[in-house]
C-alpha cells in the first residue's frame, strides 16, 4: 500500500463486513515520542480465539471464495517495517479492535496519507453504520462523527457527492488545523 | 474553514435536485471493486474521479458503489457498469483517466469504451 490511510481503508472493510453498527477510527500522534497509533475499532460479530490467532496468517480468511486474505497482514506489516507492533483484540458477539503502532522517524515509515478520503469513501458507502474518527496530535483532538452529520442531512444520503466533497475538505481543514498548531 | 451551515445549504440543493430526479429512467450502477486487491491497485482514486466526473456532468441517474475481490485480482482497478435493461460491462486495469473517458462515452453518450473491457485483454 502507497499511503497508511488505504491500510485503514481495507482493514475496517472487515469491520463492515462483520456486520458492525459503529466503527471507530483513530489516527493518534506524539511528536515529540514520533509514534503513531491507528486503530479501527467495531461491535461487529467478533472473532474466536482460534480465529483471531489465525488472523495475522495471509493464508487464513472466513472467505469462501478463496483462500487468502492479506488485510491484517499487510497493515502488520507496514508497522513492524518502522519497528512498531500490531495488537488485536477480539470477542464473539462483543467486536474487534485492531491497533497498530508506528515510528514515524524510521525510514521505512509509510505516510498516513489522505485519511479525510478514506473516512468519507468509508461513510458514504455505508449510510447505515456510524463511523466516528479521532484524528490527534499531541493531545489536540479533532472529532468526526457520521451521527452529526446526519442529523443535518435529514433524508438526504452522505452519498451524494457534493457532500462527499464538503466531508473531506472538512476534515482535512480541521486534521491540518490540529497539525500545523505550534 | 468549511461551516456546518455550509453543509445545511448543500443539503438544501441536494434535497432540490432529488426531487427533480426522474424516477421513471431506472437507475445505472457503477460498482468499484475495493478489497485488498483492488485498494493496493489505486481503486480509491479511480472511485473518487467517477464520483467527481458525475457530480460535474450532473448525471442525477448513475450511482456509484463498492463492491469486494470478485477474484481477478490481477486486472483490478475493476469497475462494473451495469445500465438498465443491458449487459453488465466489465472494465479492467482502470485508471483516473480512464474513469474519465468511461464516463463521456459510456454513461454520456451510451457508447462502452470496449479498448477498457475485460473483452479486450490479450489471451
Amino acid at each position: 500500500m502507497r499511503e497508511l490511510s488505504l491500510n485503514v481503508l481495507d482493514v475496517a472493510q472487515n469491520s463492515v463486513a462483520a456486520n458492525a453498527k459503529n466503527i471507530e477510527i483513530e489516527a493518534l500522534t506524539d511528536t515529540a515520542a514520533n509514534t503513531l497509533l491507528l486503530g479501527i475499532y467495531d461491535d461487529g460479530k467478533g472473532m474466536t480465539p482460534e480465529q483471531l490467532a489465525a488472523v495475522r496468517d495471509p493464508f487464513f480468511t472466513t472467505r469462501t471464495t478463496r483462500k487468502v486474505g492479506l488485510g491484517v497482514p499487510l497493515f502488520k506489516m507496514a508497522a513492524e517495517m518502522t519497528g512498531g507492533t500490531l495488537e488485536m483484540e477480539s470477542e464473539v458477539g462483543v467486536g474487534t479492535k485492531v491497533k497498530a503502532f508506528f515510528h514515524t522517524d524510521h525510514v521505512d515509515f509509510v505516510p498516513l496519507g489522505d485519511m479525510a478520503n478514506t473516512i468519507v469513501t468509508l461513510a458514504a458507502m455505508n449510510e447505515t453504520i456510524r463511523f466516528r474518527y479521532r484524528y490527534e496530535v499531541d493531545g489536540r483532538a479533532f472529532v468526526f462523527d457520521t451521527r452529526e452529520i446526519q442529523a443535518i442531512l435529514g433524508d438526504v444520503p452522505m452519498n451524494d457527492p457534493s457532500i462527499m466533497n464538503w466531508m473531506t475538505a472538512y476534515i482535512n481543514e480541521n486534521m491540518q488545523a490540529i497539525t500545523e498548531v505550534q | 474553514m468549511k461551516s456546518l451551515e455550509e453543509l445545511m445549504a448543500l443539503r438544501d440543493a441536494a434535497k432540490a435536485k432529488m426531487t427533480t430526479r426522474d424516477d421513471s429512467t431506472a437507475v445505472t450502477r457503477v460498482v468499484v471493486g475495493m478489497a485488498t486487491c483492488g485498494i493496493a491497485a489505486g481503486a480509491r482514486p479511480v472511485m473518487n474521479k467517477f464520483t467527481e466526473e458525475i457530480e460535474k456532468r450532473n448525471l442525477t441517474n448513475v450511482t456509484v458503489a463498492q463492491t469486494g475481490c470478485i477474484g481477478m485480482c490481477q486486472y483490478e482497478p475493476i469497475v462494473e457498469v451495469t445500465e438498465p435493461g443491458k449487459e453488465k460491462v466489465t472494465y479492467v486495469l482502470m485508471t483516473p483517466e480512464k474513469a474519465t473517458k468511461v464516463v463521456v462515452d459510456h454513461l454520456v453518450n451510451g457508447n462502452p469504451v470496449v479498448e477498457y473491457t475485460v473483452g479486450a485483454l490479450k489471451k
